[in-house]
């Protein structure tokens, strides 16, 4: 029983930093303009496929394709952010919801197109492979290394955040882009390279997704309902939040699937809805 | 336009009054019967989802309220009039208004939450109310048939008389009918002092309360309203097709609805009606391509719509006929 | 003489940032006050304070003999508080007609009301045109609010607020954006409102203030600093000081 609690803790909180990855750049971005990007997870959905494709048809070591998949998302976020979304930061939250959910299908259409609708296979190196033996407890190298790969990542963003100028300009234009603006902050660019930053991190997540929870065509949709609980229940523009709010969630969820396997997902649904009555803004969240 | 009008009272009846479009659109409604007796069966679900989508068009296009998870409603009259024609009886009348109540009842009691949120939090609120009720269906399969869907449904004739026929012929007369006569009810909740107050907080929330309206109570009214109206849709559906499977809850149709009305146009009444024809139209005209493929001409369709077509189809025509006439007066 | 609408040492901070402190008024009946004060005096929020847009932290509001403290905006103008804002706050997509109709239907109580055609309420409507006419806005009762010309929208703000029937109108800055020759006109149609109507205007234009002010109220960092007739004021040397002092030589 403890051992059982302890596995599920420890694999929840993996899931959790999985979620952490998939949603940190959504809520961030969210914070500073307020636009409802619904497509978040298709640039994890691209990650992903190019670490797919990378380390199987043309042989490149995982660890080399992690890279790759950052840049190639941050990339494509960066297209998307300049060419599309920039003209919908003004426009009602309705038609923000209705473009992204566009391009959700588009995303999950031309997937299923170049890569059929099979989960796609993954090779992980051994180093990543088997489990380690701790007080009789069995704990997944894949998974340590996720957790390792998260906080040091959190760590990397809080300190970024904290301490370098740009990082105070973001938090400046999350607190108030009127006021940001009016100090000489450069918010576009700021969040341009927010919205890029936070892309790559989904690709990032996409990617090291594949080990734990698969990669299908329909990514982009399956998550995008746990990147919006996490991003809501965690408040706009907290890092701390979102990370809380995705270690609660993955643990949960976890747990659920466990222990109450016939409920399925409902007993998270329940519980974002009870959490979103009780703090509206999110846990974390000013708003 | 208001040229024309000579005092208050008679611009405000101005826009009341029945346009003799509106009049010859339903009389096309008849149109199937003769022009395309084979498509009759596909005709009567067309009638069903634009009832759907005008459910959605009187909390979306008239008092704001963005949902993600409006097949909730639908899919609570399908179970509701599924469930009653399996253990209790068939008489599908009477099973459309108790599948109706249903709906209200439940959507009712959701309107206390939702009245109390705007934006994002909305959106999750709506989007996670949907999914909880699909799961709970999912997972009480006892009852619900899980998803396998509900079997054994036994409709009776309609008026002990009209059976359900292959041909669709009694699906269509029932669902158009229904349509219209929730259309009725929607047309004159929209130009009534209480769709004056819609259109106000769609306008302005915040003025709402300074002009002493009780904004949460209106929305609460309206979300129910529209409940109720979902759940006519979904009971027609359980009904005509004598099945109901899990996806009457599931997200994609709360998505589809949602472009249906988008693409027609919201907050126009007409909106949903003109967008289920096209889309299901559509729909089954491509039918061969595989529905991955399908979603992606929607995804399309949809930024294509945002970016230059943000009223909808009907709205772009509004605004060519308004130009047509300034131009020859 | 009893107040129409008296508050009792309301208090509001954001943060470490006082915006009201100690406001404590009484307005009579049929009273014409300005509310003046350098910008960040806290005129707008005792606005929001009474009208329960903001929640004080301390203190209370009464209207009549009732206190008011926790009532929601909406009930507060019921019982005949109203106000205008600074800022448009119109329904950019209904004609004038459309928005006071609006008004005075919640008014009524029949806002609500779904199963009856709008036209059938002649009297609203009749009522709506009539608070135009006053205005002096009723030949473009017809059109949408946001073809409305900028002057017309002020009045419109002005026609929603006396739809609700108050005792008590509170208008933030009426002639805010709106040209000098333009806000004269716009002061006489405040000024020829009901006799027992009391009205409280922010207004920065002081020839505006003493023309048509019978009492002033003047603000300064959240507080009250005096409250007189304007002779009073104009004498006042505190006034002078930190107000038109600064104004007369700037």
């Amino acid at each position: 029983m403890l051992a059982s609690l302890a596995s599920v803790l420890f694999d929840g909180f993996a899931y959790g930093m999985l979620l952490f990855l998939l949603s940190v750049g959504l809520s961030v971005t969210l914070g500073m303009m307020n636009f409802v990007n619904l497509a978040h997870c298709s640039f994890a959905m691209v990650g992903g496929y190019v670490t797919v494709t990378l380390a199987n048809a043309f042989g490149w070591p995982f660890f080399a394709t992690l890279p790759a998949a950052f840049l190639s998302a941050a990339a494509a976020s960066v297209v998307l952010e300049r060419t599309l979304y920039r003209r919908l930061y003004r426009a009602s939250d309705l038609d923000q919801c209705l473009f992204t959910i566009g391009i959700v299908f588009i995303s999950v259409a031309a997937a299923a197109y170049l890569y059929g609708t099979l989960q796609q296979p993954i090779n992980t190196p051994p180093t990543l492979q088997g489990a380690l033996e701790f007080l009789g407890m069995r704990f997944g190298v894949y998974r340590l290394f996720l957790i390792v790969t998260a906080l040091v990542i959190t760590a990397i963003l809080v300190a970024a955040l904290e301490y370098t100028r740009f990082g105070a300009q973001v938090r400046a234009a999350v607190d108030n882009p009127r006021m940001a603006r009016g100090l000489g902050v450069d918010v576009d660019r700021a969040f341009a390279i927010t919205f890029a930053l936070g892309g790559g991190l989904a690709g990032l997540g996409g990617a090291l997704a594949i080990e734990i929870v698969g990669l299908d065509h329909a990514f982009a949709f399956t998550y995008l309902v746990y990147v919006l609980i996490v991003v809501a229940v965690g408040g706009l523009g907290s890092i701390g939040g979102s990370f809380v709010a995705a270690a609660v969630l993955g643990i949960s969820d976890m747990a659920g699937k466990y222990y109450f396997p016939q409920l399925g997902a409902f007993f998270i649904y329940l519980v974002m809805i009870a959490l979103l009555i009780w703090r509206p803004a999110g846990l974390f969240g000013k708003r | 336009m208001h040229s024309a009008v000579t005092g208050p009272h008679a611009h405000l009846q101005a826009q009341v009054r029945w346009r003799r479009i509106e009049i010859a659109f339903w009389l096309c409604t008849l149109a199937p019967f003769v022009a395309a007796p084979a498509y009759l069966q596909l005709a009567s679900q067309i009638a069903i989802t634009a009832l759907f989508a005008l459910s959605l068009d009187l909390i979306l296009g008239y008092a704001g309220i963005v949902s993600l998870g409006h097949a909730a409603f639908f899919g609570l009259g399908a179970y509701a009039a599924g469930l009653l024609s399996k253990h209790a009886w068939g008489e599908p009348l009477s099973g459309l208004l108790i599948a109706s109540a249903v709906s209200a009842a439940v959507g009712y009691a959701m309107s206390f939450i939702i009245a109390r949120f705007r934006h994002l939090a909305l959106i999750m609120i709506t989007l996670g109310l949907g999914l909880l009720l699909h799961e709970a269906a999912n997972s009480a399969s006892w009852l619900t048939g899980g998803a396998d869907g509900l079997q054994g449904m036994k409709i009776r004739p309609l008026f002990e008389t009209f059976r359900f026929d292959l041909y669709g012929r009694t699906a269509y007369t029932y669902s158009v009918v229904v349509l219209f006569l929730t259309f009725l009810a929607a047309r004159r909740i929209i130009h009534s002092p209480f769709g004056l107050a819609l259109r106000g907080i769609r306008e302005n929330a915040t003025r709402m309360p300074a002009i002493g309206a009780p904004s949460h109570a209106h929305l609460r009214k309206i979300y129910a309203l529209s409940a109720a109206m979902a759940g006519v849709a979904g009971a027609l559906l359980a009904q005509t097709t004598s099945t109901v499977s899990l996806e009457v809850l599931s997200f994609q149709r709360s998505a589809d609805v949602l472009v249906i009305l988008i693409l027609g146009g919201a907050g126009r009444l007409y909106g949903g009606i003109v967008g289920a024809i096209i889309y299901m139209v559509a729909r089954d005209q491509f039918s061969g391509i595989s529905p991955q493929f399908w979603y992606f001409w929607i995804g399309l369709l949809l930024v294509v719509v945002v970016m230059f077509l943000p009223n909808g189809i009907l709205g772009g025509l509004a605004k060519i006929t308004a130009r047509w006439q300034r131009k020859a007066p | 003489m009893s107040a129409v609408l008296s508050t009792r040492g309301l208090a509001k901070r954001f943060g470490s940032l006082v915006v009201a402190q100690d406001l404590s008024l009484a307005l009579p009946r049929g009273v014409r006050y300005a509310l003046i004060g350098p910008n960040g005096a806290g005129k707008t929020t005792l606005i929001n304070l009474m009208t329960g847009m903001l929640r004080p932290d301390a203190g209370s509001i009464f209207l009549g003999e009732d206190e008011i403290t926790s009532l929601a905006p909406e009930s507060r103008v019921k019982r005949g508080l109203a106000r205008t804002f600074q800022i448009n706050t119109l329904f950019p997509s209904l004609s004038a007609l459309e928005s006071v109709t609006l008004a005075v239907l919640e008014r009524e109580g029949h806002a609500g009301t779904w199963w009856k055609s709008l036209p059938a309420y002649r009297d609203a409507a009749g009522e709506a045109h009539e608070i135009l006419s006053s205005l002096g806005i009723a030949k473009d009762a017809y059109r949408l609010t946001r073809e409305l010309a900028y002057g017309r929208q002020r009045l419109l703000e002005i026609a929603l607020a006396l739809a609700t029937r108050p005792k008590v109108l509170l208008l933030d800055e009426p002639a805010a954006g709106v040209p000098k020759d333009e806000s004269a006109d716009l002061f006489e149609a405040i000024s020829s409102l009901a006799s027992e109507l009391t009205v409280l205007f922010i207004e920065h234009d002081m020839n505006v203030v003493f023309r048509f002010a019978s009492r002033i109220i003047v603000m300064v960092g959240g507080r009250i600093l005096v409250e007189g007739s304007p002779g009073e004021i104009a004498r006042d040397p505190e006034v002078r000081a930190v107000y038109l002092g600064k104004a007369a030589h700037g």
